[in-house]
């Protein structure tokens, strides 16, 4: 299977999951530009983090209007897996392929830090190497990262398992403390209704190597790879 | 042309007299503003430029010394290291948030100019006392611009320093550093060759902004100082021409490129051609504006952000062009690259200026000012150790130094910098020095920025010799070699004699230990004037230096790791209380002569340290500065929250000498117990003394002296003092 990456102008995560995906993982992968109008060749499309247009009117608002955007939204209605990241994850909400909003966060600063994120749902492309409430070390960077769905949509995500991810403290509850953000019901990652597209705040793609800390991240990759080879 | 005219733009008359001796006739409006930006300090060094030449700016590694946008060093594997600091202190006195900003924006341009992606960034910060409140707006907004821009632009900013003295009330300090890495063969030149390539202009359109800056930089601040618009950062932009430019050089399409900072379009053509001993023809009809009707001088001084001069050649001009575009770069050729050593401006074909190239550069005027020992130095040399009371409760001395912004935590800061992007950050903010390793290579960096100030307003020779030895100090704690450094050289108005003193014994100080510790000059920057309303801040040169990890795994930090490790102190202690923290947040004194300092030891410790950590002996370093041995040993138990018993011997020093006074060249290590031998052999050979003082364990700081418990909390009680000294000041 190969990655894309779609690169966005302002986008800076691009070369980090390039990174990974080459030379850790070793797998197929190229970058996208965001002027293409084909996706044709990719398995699954990867929108990384940064600052797509500089986050100038809301992160991911204007991004959202990139050529490259129309194939991307019909690779993901016919079911291919896409993956936004932090950026990526608030142009995918722009874009209508996700429910929610994000929101500057609480407090109103951009935050840099480590966090404990509780699998939700296993059940998805993007983690079935993990098992429900396992607990992850992933960093975050952002400053928009406050997830907000209304009340009732909130009801249909957890009805759907539509969930994927909770920020948690190290006993692995998802407490008002281990809420770096604001986001409702400490939600950190969200997937569609028919989960082959995820958005997550949080950057898997930095907690990769031991060296770095952290290989938590890994798995979400991997668990990709091996639906893919579950597919074939 | 009245004598106001030239005054007015902070030109003397015996400069206008040069002026016209240099063009051979009385020049015209825009003429003279062209040589009020490039003779004003900020551009032309005039009175710092004949100090600086006796820095050490030599050695193997050296690629690109001072001279250039950036300084150079090999690291090998055909690899090397651009990086430079920079000051942006009076803009950010006046508008923080934009100041910071575009004072980050100016250094990774000079980064990348040179053909290196940036992959680092740090900062150095002074500010007036946070119990001010427009200190603490200066503070917020100038840390959330930082963060605006370098998070923006996908740069993780890794490390740095702040300060917080009464000195830098009206005048804060805002200096920004920029690591970049290259191939040794894509290093680029600002000059101007090849005699009729196009000159191109490249990023964002030049607008009214920021006219007259680099003269708003050399003035001293007051309540009458009339600031310009101050610039707009974009750092959108700025990632787009990064690499837009990266891509071009990269594929060899550049024959030189510069940025435009101060001085804007002036200082970009007449420092290229002067490199090149070239000359230029600019048609101003061909700039890009973003608004109708700008006057030539407007375009020639405008320091809008974001913009680049390239020289290519003729061939590559379209393909050049289409790289631009196809990053949605606007792009312009404005000029062709002569033999006549003239810049020509003109605009819709009229010669609208015409001055050698030169004149505007490495003629402007050097002046060696007069200097003057300061008579302050006088009053405060003495110190009466007998005058100052020992404490009797050294708990709370030690918990109310561990909240002293000065030496708190910095979480809150760097919290809100992206210090993880590039995922290279192997040893973030808050450590003694940063480590970035080197993707594709086994190899890392140790970066770190260091000055004290109040060592060198009590000492300028000792005090900057120290900011040097404590930065070397940093990067060998982490596990790395010092490679070289840049300077951030913080003055008062070099008019003054007195200041003028401080400036020439700071650059011979930093001379000195440089040419010692092996750490060569690679470039820098000299900012004058920070003075408001008459008052001088401390001389603060602050050091930011480079140092190579071969195995980028081989960092150390501070941390104690396990229970039952020794603890060993390397180095003397002495009867040392001046300049102290201690001295100035228990007492109010700033006074006495900073600790000594012997370069010889310094170096040798640092063969020590370095050798213990690449031999796997120890398994947390960390050096010994402000609040002394019990401040490092504190602060050594709180990133695995791991508490420690430490007995020391006072012999004939006063205890609080002992606890927190600031002597040099020492260094805290832990260490299992079967590696001691071998430590005690290294230390043996290289003279360096060695003690060990405790064990690690518990969740306890205890500290005899003598066999007195003189401190005995808890690590949790200490770290929130630590960790709250800055976050309590805030809203």
């Amino acid at each position: 299977m190969k990655f894309g990456v779609i690169v966005f102008p302002g986008s800076s995560g691009d070369l980090d999951l390039y990174h990974l995906i080459k030379d850790v993982l070793e797998a197929p992968v190229d970058y996208i530009w965001h002027e293409d109008t084909s996706v044709q060749g990719f398995d699954c499309l990867i929108l990384p983090g940064g600052s797509s247009y500089g986050s100038y009117l809301r992160g991911g608002a204007l991004a959202r209007h990139s050529p490259v955007m129309a194939a991307v939204t019909a690779f993901a209605h016919r079911g291919g897996l896409v993956l936004g990241i932090a950026d990526g994850f608030q142009v995918l909400t722009e874009a209508g392929l996700l429910p929610g909003a994000l929101y500057t966060n609480a407090g109103g600063r951009f935050h840099c830090h480590s966090t404990t994120l509780r699998v939700e749902n296993p059940d998805t492309p993007f983690t079935r190497n993990l098992h429900r409430n396992q607990l992850l070390s992933i960093p975050f960077a952002h400053g928009e990262g406050n997830y907000f769905v209304d009340p009732a949509t909130l009801q249909q995500l957890e009805e759907n398992g539509q969930i994927v991810f909770r920020y948690a403290d190290e006993r692995g509850q998802p407490s008002m403390e281990a809420n770096p953000n604001g986001s409702v019901s400490n939600i950190a990652g969200v997937c569609n209704k028919t989960r082959n597209v995820l958005g997550m705040m949080p950057q898997p793609e930095r907690a990769g190597e031991a060296v770095l800390g952290s290989t938590d991240g890994l798995a979400i990759f991997l668990s990709i790879l091996k639906y893919w080879e579950g597919r074939q | 042309m009245r004598p106001e005219d030239w005054r007015k733009l902070g030109l003397r008359d015996d400069e206008y007299d040069r002026i016209k001796e240099a063009l051979g006739r009385e020049p015209n409006h825009l003429e003279l503003g062209m040589f009020s930006v490039m003779w004003s300090e900020h551009c032309s060094y005039k009175h710092s430029k004949a100090v600086l030449k006796t820095f050490p700016t030599t050695g193997p590694r050296v690629l690109q010394g001072p001279g250039e946008n950036a300084g150079v060093v090999e690291i090998g594997d055909g690899l090397a290291v651009c990086f430079k600091i920079e000051s942006h202190n009076h803009p950010s006195a006046v508008e923080p948030y934009q100041g910071a900003a575009t004072g980050a924006g100016g250094i990774i341009r000079d980064i990348f100019t040179m053909g290196a992606r940036p992959i680092a960034l740090l900062n150095s910060l002074r500010f007036g006392p946070l119990t001010d409140e427009r200190v603490r707006y200066l503070f917020a907004q100038v840390v959330a611009g930082i963060a605006g821009y370098g998070n923006r632009i996908g740069i993780p900013t890794v490390g740095g320093e702040i300060y917080f003295d009464p000195c830098y009330q009206g005048n804060p300090l805002v200096n920004a550093m920029c690591v970049g890495l290259l191939k040794t063969d894509q290093l680029r030149l600002g000059k101007a060759t090849g005699i009729g390539n196009p000159v191109i202009l490249a990023g964002a359109r030049t607008g009214r902004d920021g006219m007259g800056g680099a003269s708003f930089a050399s003035v001293e601040l007051s309540e009458e100082t009339q600031a310009p618009d101050i610039q707009v950062g974009d750092p959108f932009t700025e990632k787009l021409l990064l690499e837009a430019c990266l891509e071009l050089i990269g594929r060899g399409d550049v024959e030189g490129i510069q940025d435009l900072g101060a001085a804007g379009l002036t200082c970009a053509v007449s420092e290229m051609a002067s490199r090149g001993g070239t000359g230029m023809e600019i048609e101003l009809a061909k700039v890009p504006c973003r608004e109708e009707g700008m006057t030539p001088y407007e375009i020639m001084l405008s320091e809008s952000q974001e913009r680049m001069l390239l020289v290519v050649a003729p061939e590559k001009e379209a393909k050049v062009h289409a790289v631009f575009k196809r990053w949605g770069l606007t792009s312009a050729t404005i000029g062709r690259v002569t033999e006549d050593g003239m810049l020509r401006i003109r605009m819709h074909g009229a010669v609208v200026a015409e001055i050698p190239a030169r004149s505007l550069t490495e003629d402007a005027p050097v002046y060696h000012p007069e200097a003057k020992e300061p008579t302050y130095l006088k009053s405060t040399a003495d110190l009466p150790l007998a005058a100052i009371a020992e404490p009797a409760d050294y708990d709370s001395v030690l918990l109310k130094l561990l909240a002293s912004p000065n030496l708190a935590s910095k979480e809150w800061v760097w919290r809100q910098f992206d210090y993880l992007a590039r995922t290279s950050t192997l040893v973030g903010p808050g450590s003694d020095a940063a480590v970035i390793r080197i993707r594709g290579t086994k190899k890392g960096l140790a970066l770190t920025a260091d000055c004290n100030s109040r060592y060198v307003y009590l000492d300028p020779y000792e005090g900057a010799k120290i900011a040097v030895a404590e930065a070397a100090r940093n990067i060998v704690c982490s596990g790395g070699e010092p490679l070289a450094i840049t300077d951030g050289l913080n003055f008062g108005s070099p008019e003054k004699p007195e200041i003028y003193w401080q400036f020439r014994q700071a650059v011979a100080g930093i001379s000195e230990a440089c040419r010692v510790l092996e750490t060569p000059v690679t470039g820098g920057n000299v900012s004058f004037y920070n003075e408001a309303n008459g008052e001088a801040i401390y001389p603060t040169p602050i050091i930011g230096m480079v140092g190579l990890l071969e195995d980028a795994t081989q960092y150390c930090t501070p941390s104690f790791k396990a229970a039952g490790d020794l603890v060993v102190l390397l180095g003397e202690t002495y009867d040392e209380l001046g300049g102290s923290e201690y001295l100035a947040l228990i007492h109010g004194r700033v006074q006495g002569k900073p600790p000594a300092l012997d370069l010889a030891k310094e170096k040798a410790l640092h063969r020590t340290v370095l050798a213990a950590i690449r031999q796997g002996l120890v398994r947390s370093a960390h050096d010994l500065s402000e609040g002394g041995l019990a401040v490092a040993v504190a602060e050594c138990t709180f990133g695995n929250q791991l508490g420690a018993v430490v007995e020391l011997a006072r012999g004939d020093l006063r205890t609080d000498s002992l606890l927190f006074g600031e002597s040099q060249s020492r260094v805290v290590l832990s260490l299992p117990p079967e590696k001691l031998p071998a430590l005690q052999t290294l230390a043996a050979q290289e003279k360096v003394p060695l003690r060990v003082i405790g064990r690690t364990g518990g969740d306890r700081l205890q500290i005899f002296v003598d066999g007195n418990r003189s401190i005995d909390r808890s690590v949790a009680e200490l770290h929130t003092a630590w960790q709250e000294g800055i976050p309590c000041h805030l809203p």
